[in-house]
């Protein structure tokens, strides 16, 4: 049975329910911490463990480290406080020998202003105001002059100051200088065998598959080996090239091999109708290479790029085994011929490392700005 | 036969190509054979067999500075397989325990793996293993008086010592019994001694590549959709289930073909045990060009059984890596 107003009241429009209050703000530093500290009993578990280890480590680690430590360069007051605090003296102490290595003591102010020079060059580069041809023309009188400054003469033409050869170039200049100019070397071949392993041409591609396999197999530091005892040998007798060259000219070569790689992940991403179409607008095969496969290829790979970067920065640190005084060379230079502050050695590596680390984070920061860059246009 | 003609350049640049080559190696070979003669150093990989007068601080096998080179290579190949080994099964369990705290739900245990990944792979491992050296040979407590844990465990400036199986040789019957080391007139013995330098050479290498295998398996986790775990959620299953059918078979085929680069990487940087003095390859390959003057073929062994360490380690991922694969019908 139905009343007329019932069957009225179905047609008309059912009374709106009152709207419900928002939920609840999730916002705020209470609800953070219940919802990422506490999110659940296991959850909770889990932050009283980590809790409890960094309330038990912590005040030990600051004590050794800030509140305990000796940074006056006392070496007896340092071996006091062995064990209960670190000895930062051993930096204040060393810090020339450690940053310049076996650089001549008065001179020191040049390879300070190269790796200024240099450093700021790097900066400038890193910044999208300065990407035009400027910038190449820096790069060029920069290297110039951080040459001229380390060595104190341009191809023995002396410039009034007191030449050093490069055996005694050493520390942070050499590390920097280093990983410079095998990342700027190491680039361009990089894709020109990359290139060469997508070509149709057998031969080439035979040549770079080679190349890039047997470079990747073996470890750096046979390559180095390579490059201090065996490049000698391989050069017209009575002819040694520079040491620091045949170091450079591994490092290089050994890097191209990878960034080769990863350079090719980028070009295999490219499709078949960029070519065709670059093909249909009458591009040879190095116009269509340059204004229409690599710009694309390369943004899709620069966080393996940057990441290859940093590995070549670290990868710098090996030329130590075959003396050559980089920064962690130097650092050895510089503790262990002292026998005052050979026990402070942890400490010495500690203030490398956090160099090391300060360079190495920047960079992989920068790369995650690079990647927006060119990926959010 | 036109100049023009695609096929006749592409002949032309390629034979250019390898003609240039062939120049090249004639010439450097020239230049070493030359340089050989001039400096009267004896070629040839006779050397192997004989003796090599050099002794090695810890081996696998029998050898003393009696035994010929080529022994002394084994050896050195042997202590840098056994580095790599045991620094890949390590490095994969403690880098997908940080893998999985990285895209944890607590805050805390997120920003710990994060700081840890951040910390150690932003540092050259050259300068971890100098590190960990310098800690275990001269800020651990001398030999006679070793820090002890569970009256079994010893670590001093001697190394480590754990309990390990030791083969019982019976009268009757050999069992495996398992051997607790044991601190006797101030001497650790017994159980499985860990040299300083293995465990230096372990430890960073491990941790190292720990921080790039947790990189690794985030990424392999994260790459699984959300919408796959709502999924297996609503089907009623557990978390364990979830993991084992649903978010693992999908995220092996995003882990598996970095991590064999990581795997890689750490048998190659086992060769930076040369600078704390582990009886590694390289180690032993230096002495032995030291003592003999063959820089080429020492160096050519190097990479010889280095590059055949590679293409295996490749092989054996490369068949795990068709099993997780997408089997596409």
């Amino acid at each position: 049975m139905s009343t007329p107003t019932s069957t009225a009241n179905a047609h008309r429009p059912a009374m709106l329910l009152p709207s419900r209050p928002p939920p609840a703000r999730q916002h705020g530093p209470w609800q953070w911490v219940r919802r990422e500290l506490l999110g659940s009993s296991s959850s909770a578990a889990i932050t009283c463990i980590i809790a409890a280890c960094l309330l038990w480590q912590l005040p030990h680690l600051v004590s050794w480290s800030l509140l305990e430590a000796v940074f006056r360069p006392d070496a007896d007051a340092c071996q006091a406080a062995r064990g209960t605090g670190a000895c930062w003296g051993v930096v204040v102490e060393k810090y020339r020998l450690i940053l310049f290595g076996r650089y001549p003591h008065a001179e020191q102010w040049r390879p300070l202003l190269a790796t200024v020079i240099l450093l700021a060059l790097l900066v400038a580069s890193c910044s999208r105001q300065c990407w035009h041809r400027g910038l190449l023309v820096a790069w060029v009188a920069g290297l110039l002059v951080f040459f001229g400054l380390m060595s104190g003469r341009w191809w023995g033409i002396s410039l009034g100051l007191s030449p050093v050869p490069t055996d005694q170039w050493g520390g942070f200049p050499l590390t920097l200088m280093l990983s410079t100019l095998s990342i700027a070397c190491a680039f361009p071949l990089a894709v020109l065998v990359a290139l060469g392993r997508r070509s149709d041409w057998p031969m080439v591609r035979a040549v770079c598959v080679t190349y890039i396999e047997l470079v990747r197999g073996v470890p750096l530091i046979s390559v180095l080996f390579m490059a201090s005892f065996m490049f000698p040998l391989l050069m017209p007798p009575g002819t040694t090239p520079d040491v620091l060259l045949r170091v450079l000219a591994g490092i290089t070569l050994f890097a191209a091999a990878y960034l080769a790689e990863i350079v090719r992940g980028g070009l295999q991403a490219i499709g078949r109708g960029q070519l065709e179409a670059a093909a249909s607008l009458g591009l040879g095969y190095w116009a269509t290479q340059r204004l229409v496969v690599l710009p694309q290829a390369l943004a899709h790979v620069v966080p393996g790029i940057m990441n290859n970067f940093i590995a070549i920065f670290k990868d710098t640190s090996l030329v130590t085994i075959v003396s050559l005084y980089e920064l962690s060379g130097a650092m050895g230079l510089a503790v262990n011929g002292d026998p005052n502050w050979r026990p402070f050695k942890l400490e010495a590596y500690l203030f490398i490392t956090l160099i090391y680390f300060a360079c190495c984070f920047a960079m992989s920061r920068y790369s995650l700005w690079v990647e927006r860059q060119v990926t959010h246009r | 036969m036109r100049w023009h003609s695609r096929r006749t350049r592409a002949l032309a640049v390629q034979v250019g190509l390898v003609v240039v080559l062939a120049l090249l190696v004639g010439w450097l070979l020239a230049n070493t054979l030359a340089n050989m003669r001039a400096r009267g150093i004896q070629s040839g990989f006779g050397f192997l067999l004989d003796t090599s007068g050099f002794d090695i601080g810890e081996s696998l096998i029998a050898f003393d500075s009696e035994q010929p080179y080529w022994r002394a290579f084994l050896v050195g190949l042997l202590n840098t397989l056994r580095v790599s080994i045991t620094g890949i099964v390590l490095c994969t369990v403690l880098g997908t325990l940080v893998g999985i705290g990285r895209v944890s739900s607590n805050a805390l245990a997120r920003g710990l793996c994060y700081v840890y990944t951040e910390l150690l792979r932003n540092v050259p491992i050259l300068l971890q293993l100098l590190m960990w050296y310098v800690l275990l040979v001269e800020w651990m407590p001398d030999a006679e008086a070793p820090l002890q844990a569970w009256d079994s465990v010893f670590l001093s400036k001697g190394g480590l010592a754990l309990p390990w199986l030791a083969w019982d040789e019976g009268a009757w019957t050999s069992r495996v019994l398992w051997e607790l080391p044991a601190l006797v007139e101030g001497e650790v013995r017994g159980g499985l001694i860990i040299s300083p330098e293995f465990l230096a050479v372990t430890l960073g290498l491990t941790l190292y590549t720990s921080a790039f295998v947790a990189e690794v398996v985030r990424s392999g986790l994260q790459s699984v959709a959300r919408g796959q775990l709502e999924a297996a959620r609503s089907l009623g299953l557990s978390s364990w289930l979830t993991l084992r059918h649903v978010v693992l078979p999908q995220a092996m085929r995003v882990i598996v073909p970095p991590m064999t680069n990581q795997y890689l990487n750490l048998t190659k940087n086992s060769s930076l045990a040369v600078a704390i003095g582990y009886p590694d390859l390289v180690n032993i390959s230096n002495t032995a060009l030291n003592q003999t003057g063959r820089a080429v073929e020492c160096i050519a062994i190097i990479m010889a059984l280095y590059l055949a360490l590679s293409l295996l380690t490749s092989a054996l991922m490369n068949a795990y890596n068709r099993r997780v694969a997408i089997a596409e019908r």
